[in-house]
């Protein structure tokens, strides 16, 4: 479907000039309970549709409905879109459109000077202000002074252009956000088409409340075209990116994750069973695979996060692949089953939606700070594969290498997402499942010779068997077992064994993972190479191709296996003078590189719960590697 | 090709592993394990169709003696391994073995779930009112004023009672038994493995090591027949040595009471009768405890609801007789664009 502008569409003239620009930062902010959330969403889409690249970044208060007008309940939408290929989701936003005092004192510092603030007046009052914490009106000091203003009651405007339709006063300032995104169509010379669409299904075509929704769209997006939009705000036309030929589509973390799963699975030739507990910002994965069930996936909402991942453990010894899914908290409440699951040499797949700590710590913002736990966080010696997602569709791929290790090796897998992943979206060129080369497993069913212990001479992994299986009735559990017939076994000698046997067959995955590539720069080394894993990807990849262009002899290197890792990475780092890990954490992809290498290694690290700029990733190689 | 032959009956034996038992020589445990045996034997169950999961603890061992399959998993959370088991294969036949630490300290919130979504599994919940692996601690199950390595002057904890608390789950069957009644145990097994659901069966077990004759007052061949009633669902609720006392509901109380056919005008038919599907009357005949009243043994609340792996697997086949999913049409709904 490819919906180009059609000026004939909502009574637009082409009258108003339209200026070509690379790239554009937009931020909606509001109050948590004015849609922005959908105002974002919907300009996604559209964004997408007319052929830009983009990435966005949800950005939203853990409180569900936080009382009205504060600072703490003020949730924001960051889209970042251009006709070059768009890999973070933009360090300053351009334009920040703010729907009432508190999304405006959050966000304005934020926004590049000269940028545009979109401000509803309609929502200045006194009682706000105060709420605010503004002592004078913003607009009427120098607070606002190096930025453009546009100032509009919207408020107001979308009353007026509801008022012909039979809804609440409540509903018609509910589509406050829809007028909103007219006026936001219309500055970058979208069409209004898509939404009206999406509005009619989701609130039923001719009711009232679609239709007060749809005349609030158009009114917001007349408005701009009937010069009541000062000379301030250049109407902009970003070009169509040249993306390779293919079906594309907008993604999410969370929703590539999830599909993923259900590809790994296919390709192992599994029935999935999903064991989960809800938590921030793991739970859209339990929704989404619950409405696969015509997959053959069943998906358990457990009563707690330790029975979410015993379940996924009684569901793969059972047979078939049993997945979890949570975010640190709960991570930390599975860690001693996934000690059993090592410990039986069972397939398991444990997806951590990261986000800050420690505890609760700051449950919708992101953080990469469970590297510790998930590659070293367990009772005894119990080494286990970590693999890494760098980007919402990139989950595809991840999810579907972890199904492959885990019943491969017969081992618990971590898959590590984050909250910015999990929420934030990008364009995908759709893959199609024969792309991928499939590894059917087959359940042992041959009696003879059958010992539940022995393994595979070239993975090490141990015969994956089903209750059920006439004539290989067997036992386990988290006892340490004799190697080979897994009965109960305290001979200090076969520990010392069993225990050497886990970790080679942990480590020996390294041979079966692609060796570690440079993803920017020179493989045969250099001033620097900056290491990265998981979401840092987009900046730490701009940052490093803006270096480079400026002549900097940098190299970007990007680890999705955070273990084993790759077997040629520390030869790789060797070759460059300096190594810089840049990390949303105090250091734990630093540490642990240091604990392998013992090379001299620097970080850039930051936790304030948001990711990581292109500008700070830039500086700190510059602070590190001269002209 | 294979040709079909009616397998040959097994034996009790042939449920019994090749491992050496190690539970302490005189625990109850070996009783139960070898009634166990037995009730399987004869209802004709298939050792590879049988899965036993336990958590941790004396009793948790139970599946390495089984010649069946088995897991012996972590502590407290069996039930969610065994629910995560029959969420993948309906058809095992699934048991779950637990102690009274095991499954009401650690794990309760476990057994709690398994028996109100009603898993078809069977429960055995061995009470011995004493923590035995770690040597000796006082137990949920402990009455109050138990001494034990930590509770020097006596526990302070007011105990749990297991079949309330199972009641209170709104499990649909509950038993109880004593380790050393073979035949009761047998009955209780079979009736537990024929419901449709999670049947919860409690068996007191003498550990004696820690806790020897905890339950002698009412377990002692001189004491049972008067401290201890056998329900039958159907017939009236009498016991005793001369078979003359039975269970009332007090005049003008909401309470039973024990009175003797023919003292005081008592004639047989003022004796209850024992209804299974009655949850209230359950909840007055589990909670009965010597001197005073006699122990509850037997099927005492039986009233089948459909089973929670059940519901789930019409659900999944429901989604899927609508049209198998295709993961490539999929990824292709919604909102999509061509680039040429």
């Amino acid at each position: 479907m490819n919906l180009q502008a059609d000026p004939s569409k909502n009574g637009i003239s082409e009258t108003a000039s339209v200026s070509d620009t690379e790239s554009i930062v937009v931020r909606f902010a509001g109050d948590s309970g004015d849609g922005v959330q959908l105002l974002g969403g919907q300009f996604s889409q559209a964004t997408a549709l007319d052929h830009n690249s983009l990435a966005t970044f949800p950005d939203f208060p853990a409180e569900i409905r936080a009382p009205t007008g504060t600072t703490y309940g003020v949730s924001a939408f960051q889209i970042k879109f251009g006709s070059r290929e768009v890999k973070t989701s933009g360090d300053t936003p351009d334009v920040l459109v703010a729907l009432n005092p508190a999304a405006l004192k959050v966000n304005y510092k934020d926004v590049r000077t000269g940028g545009l603030i979109v401000l509803d007046t309609g929502s200045f009052t006194a009682r706000n202000l105060k709420k605010a914490g503004f002592d004078v009106d913003p607009r009427e000091d120098d607070t606002l002074g190096e930025y453009k203003t546009l100032e509009i009651d919207i408020s107001t405007l979308t009353l007026e252009a509801t008022k012909p339709f039979e809804v609440t006063q409540k509903e018609a300032l509910r589509a406050k956000n829809m007028w909103t995104l007219g006026l936001v169509y219309w500055m970058y010379d979208r069409t209004t088409e898509a939404t009206e669409k999406f509005i009619a299904l989701k609130f039923g075509v001719n009711s009232p409340v679609a239709n007060a929704n749809i005349a609030a769209l158009r009114a917001g997006h007349v408005y701009g075209e009937t010069a009541e939009v000062s000379g301030d705000v250049q109407r902009t036309h970003v070009a169509e990116v040249e993306f390779a030929p293919g079906e594309y589509r907008l993604v999410t973390g969370a929703e590539a994750l999830s599909w993923g799963l259900a590809a790994g699975c296919q390709l192992a030739g599994l029935d999935m069973t999903f064991c989960s507990y809800p938590i921030t910002p793991s739970s859209p994965i339990l929704h989404i695979l619950s409405r696969l069930k015509n997959f053959g996936i069943t998906t358990f909402q457990a009563e707690d996060e330790i029975a979410a991942a015993c379940s996924a453990i009684g569901a793969s010894y059972a047979g078939n692949m049993g997945i979890t899914a949570s975010s640190g908290p709960g991570i930390a409440l599975k860690t001693e089953a996934i000690g059993l699951a090592i410990s039986t040499e069972l397939p398991l797949i444990i997806v951590d939606t990261q986000r800050a700590g420690p505890s609760t710590g700051l449950p919708t913002k992101t953080e990469q700070s469970d590297l510790f736990l998930t590659v070293w966080g367990r009772n005894g010696d119990a080494p286990m594969p970590v693999v890494s997602a760098r980007s919402p569709s990139d989950c595809f791929d991840t999810a579907i290498e972890a199904v492959r290790l885990a019943t491969k090796y017969m081992t618990p897998v971590f898959l590590l997402s984050d909250g910015y992943i999990a929420n934030a979206a990008e364009p995908w060129l759709i893959p199609s499942l024969s792309d991928y080369e499939a590894f059917p497993v087959t359940h042992r069913t041959e009696p003879e010779g059958f010992l539940p212990f022995s393994r595979d001479e070239k993975t090490l992994a141990r015969p994956w068997v089903k209750p059920g299986t006439p004539g290989l009735m067997h036992r386990i559990g988290g006892i340490e077992k004799a190697d080979g017939t897994g009965n109960i076994s305290y001979d200090p000698n076969n520990h010392q064994k069993m225990t050497n046997l886990r970790t080679a067959k942990i480590d020996g995955i390294a041979k079966d993972i692609p060796l570690q590539s440079v993803e920017l720069g020179n493989e045969t080394g250099g001033d620097l190479a900056v290491v990265g894993w998981g979401s840092t990807y987009g900046p730490i990849n701009r940052a490093v191709a803006n270096v480079l262009e400026a002549g900097l002899s940098v190299s970007h290197i990007h680890l999705r296996h955070v273990w084993p890792l790759p077997s040629n990475l520390i030869e790789l780092l060797s070759k460059f003078d300096k190594v810089l890990v840049a990390e949303m954490n105090n250091g734990q992809l630093l540490t642990f590189l240091r604990s392998q290498t013992r090379q001299d290694i620097e970080g850039h690290l930051k936790v304030t719960g948001q990711p990581l700029t292109i500008r700070e990733v830039e500086d700190a190689i510059k602070a590190r590697v001269r002209n | 090709m294979n040709v079909q032959v009616e397998p040959a009956k097994l034996k009790a034996k042939d449920f019994a592993s090749d491992q050496e038992v190690r539970w302490c020589p005189g625990c109850g445990d070996y009783a139960i394990l070898k009634a166990v045996q037995v009730a399987l034997a004869e209802m004709g169950a298939e050792p590879d169709n049988t899965v036993f999961v336990s958590g941790i603890g004396c009793a948790a061992r139970f599946p390495y003696y089984m010649a069946t399959y088995g897991f012996h998993t972590i502590h407290g959370r069996a039930p969610a391994v065994a629910t995560g088991v029959k969420l993948a294969n309906p058809d095992l036949d699934v048991w779950v073995v637990s102690g009274d630490g095991d499954a009401l300290s650690i794990g309760g919130n476990h057994l709690l779930h398994v028996l109100r979504r009603n898993v078809d599994v069977q429960f055995l919940l061995f009470n011995n009112e004493i923590y035995g692996l770690t040597k000796g601690q006082y137990s949920p199950t402990s009455k109050v004023g138990q001494k034990s390595p930590s509770t020097p002057q006596g526990s302070i904890d007011a105990p749990v009672d297991a079949c309330t608390f199972a009641l209170g789950c709104n499990a649909r069957f509950v038993a109880r038994g004593i380790d050393i009644q073979a035949k009761n145990l047998g009955h209780i097994f079979k009736r537990a493995r024929d419901h449709k659901g999670a049947s919860f069966v409690e068996i007191i077990q003498n550990c004696i090591v820690f806790n020897d004759n905890a339950f002698a007052h009412f377990t002692e061949k001189s004491a049972a027949e008067d401290t201890q009633i056998h329900v039958v669902h159907g017939e009236r609720l009498i016991f005793g040595a001369e078979g003359n006392k039975g269970l009332r509901i007090k005049p003008g109380a909401f309470e039973l009471e024990v009175v003797t056919i023919g003292e005081g005008g008592v004639t047989e038919q003022d004796i209850l009768f024992h209804d299974e599907t009655n949850r209230v009357l359950a909840g007055l005949l589990v909670s009965m405890k010597p001197p005073e009243m006699p122990v509850a043994l037997g099927v005492i609340y039986c009233d089948p609801a459909p089973s929670y792996e059940a519901a789930v697997r019409e659900q999944v086949e429901a989604a899927k007789s609508k049209g198998l999913g295709d993961l490539d049409v999929l990824l292709r709904s919604g909102n999509t664009w061509t680039v040429t």
